[in-house]
């Protein structure tokens, strides 16, 4: 079937999905701010060691307590962005592209909103 | 999937060996993939031996010499040989470029001559270049507008506007830098690919243009354009020097400034 159609009329397919401004912003936007706070992070966690007692200690704070919460946001979209594309470039099976793409969304809204949730627990003196 | 390996149809077996005549002082091996459509066998590299004070100094002088003196049945593209017409494109000693403007003493060893990668062959070093000729169309390729010129004049650019087409207006569409972007090796049927977003920004920076907008929407596309992922391949292996990497960037860069 597919091969009776012209070269041009599968070229030109379903038109242009007139969207991929925003990705391609968003995924240079999170890398810009990921620069401070991954610096941030790395810093943090080497000065305050590995113990509970610290770790919680130190986030129960409000300044890193609101870095994390940014750090967490900005490097789980970046990475969903950046998965998001590799599954485009690779799985072109229809069925599995959506299903992985589906899955990567939901897993990534469900880490940030742990990780979130995790860190206001111990702001807030859980 | 991506495919990552060849299918066993397409698997690359060892052909035959044309000696260089007798008394020859120079010899280089050329190893040139041969496939037809019309014998059922996988495709095969057949080594022809030439004696270089007897052959002129570019990749293509070597094949035209074979053609005519030792295998008649090798079938390549050619045309103006200097390297204005882009139909001699290939892939020789690992990159995509020119056989008439590659010189035989760049290559190292012998000489490993392929069709250009991850095209459809129609026949030794001859792709089926079909679908990226309709990308092309697809782009519109020709000066678009809403209004007519004067009656009794052209439509005028200055000098600066005119500069913008530099870098753009060279390409002779040869499709070295789109068949060496792994992007389009992996998603061909919907990605544009290098060459022909060149095209497309040839069109774009062109100030007589006047249906930027509708250019700029038909490429918005996570395939069409975003495939791009900066990999410069393209920009590395343009016969002609030029930069299709960047002429993408400054789409990319268009799509937002227009938000
Ligand atoms: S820069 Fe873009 S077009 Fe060029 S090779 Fe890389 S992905 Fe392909
Ligand atoms: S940009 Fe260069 S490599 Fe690509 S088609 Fe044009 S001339 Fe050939
Ligand atoms: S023969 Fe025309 S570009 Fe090589």
């Amino acid at each position: 079937m597919e091969r009776m159609r012209t070269p041009y009329g599968r070229v030109a397919g379903l038109g242009s999905a007139k969207e991929g401004v925003q990705h391609w912003w968003m995924q240079r936007l999170t890398a810009v701010a990921l620069i401070p706070l991954s610096l941030w992070f790395a810093i943090s966690v080497a000065g305050v060691g590995g113990s509970y007692e610290a770790v919680h200690a130190w986030l129960r704070v409000p300044g890193p307590s609101i870095l994390m919460i940014l750090f967490l946001g900005s490097a789980l979209y970046h990475a969903m962005l950046g998965v998001q594309v590799v599954l485009e470039d690779y799985v072109h099976c229809e069925k599995a592209k959506i299903a992985s793409l589906v899955s990567l969304k939901l897993v990534t809204v469900l880490l940030a909103v742990a990780g979130i949730y995790a860190v206001l627990r111990v702001g807030f003196g859980g | 999937m991506a495919e990552f390996t060849l299918p066993a149809n397409s698997k690359v077996g060892t052909g035959t060996t044309y000696k260089a005549p007798a008394g020859a002082k120079r010899v280089k091996s050329f190893k040139i993939y041969r496939w037809s459509p019309d014998d059922g066998q996988n495709p095969h590299l057949d080594t022809y031996e030439i004696d270089l004070d007897q052959c002129g100094p570019m990749v293509l002088d070597a094949l035209i010499k074979i053609k005519n003196e030792v295998d008649t049945t090798l079938t390549f593209r050619r045309s103006c040989r200097e390297g204005i017409c882009g139909s001699c494109s290939m892939n020789i000693d690992g990159t995509n470029t020119l056989a008439c403007l590659k010189s035989i003493d760049e290559c190292k060893g012998d000489v490993k001559i392929y069709p250009l990668p991850h095209m459809p062959v129609i026949k030794d070093l001859v792709p089926d270049l079909t679908q990226i000729y309709a990308q092309y169309h697809s782009v519109k390729p020709w000066l678009e507008t809403d209004t007519t010129p004067p009656p009794d004049s052209e439509r005028s650019q200055s000098v600066a506007e005119r500069e913008k087409l530099d870098g753009l207006w060279e390409c002779i569409l040869c499709f070295c830098c789109t068949t060496s972007c792994p992007s389009y090796w992996w998603s061909g049927e919907r990605y544009l690919g290098p060459a022909v977003l060149l095209q497309a920004y040839r069109w774009i920076a062109d100030s007589r243009d006047e249906k930027t907008g509708e250019r700029l929407d038909a490429l918005e596309d996570p395939f069409r354009l975003y495939r791009c992922h900066t990999i410069m391949n393209c920009t590395k292996t343009c016969p002609k020097g030029l930069n299709p990497a960047k002429a993408i960037a400054e789409i990319k860069k268009l799509m937002v400034e227009r938000r």
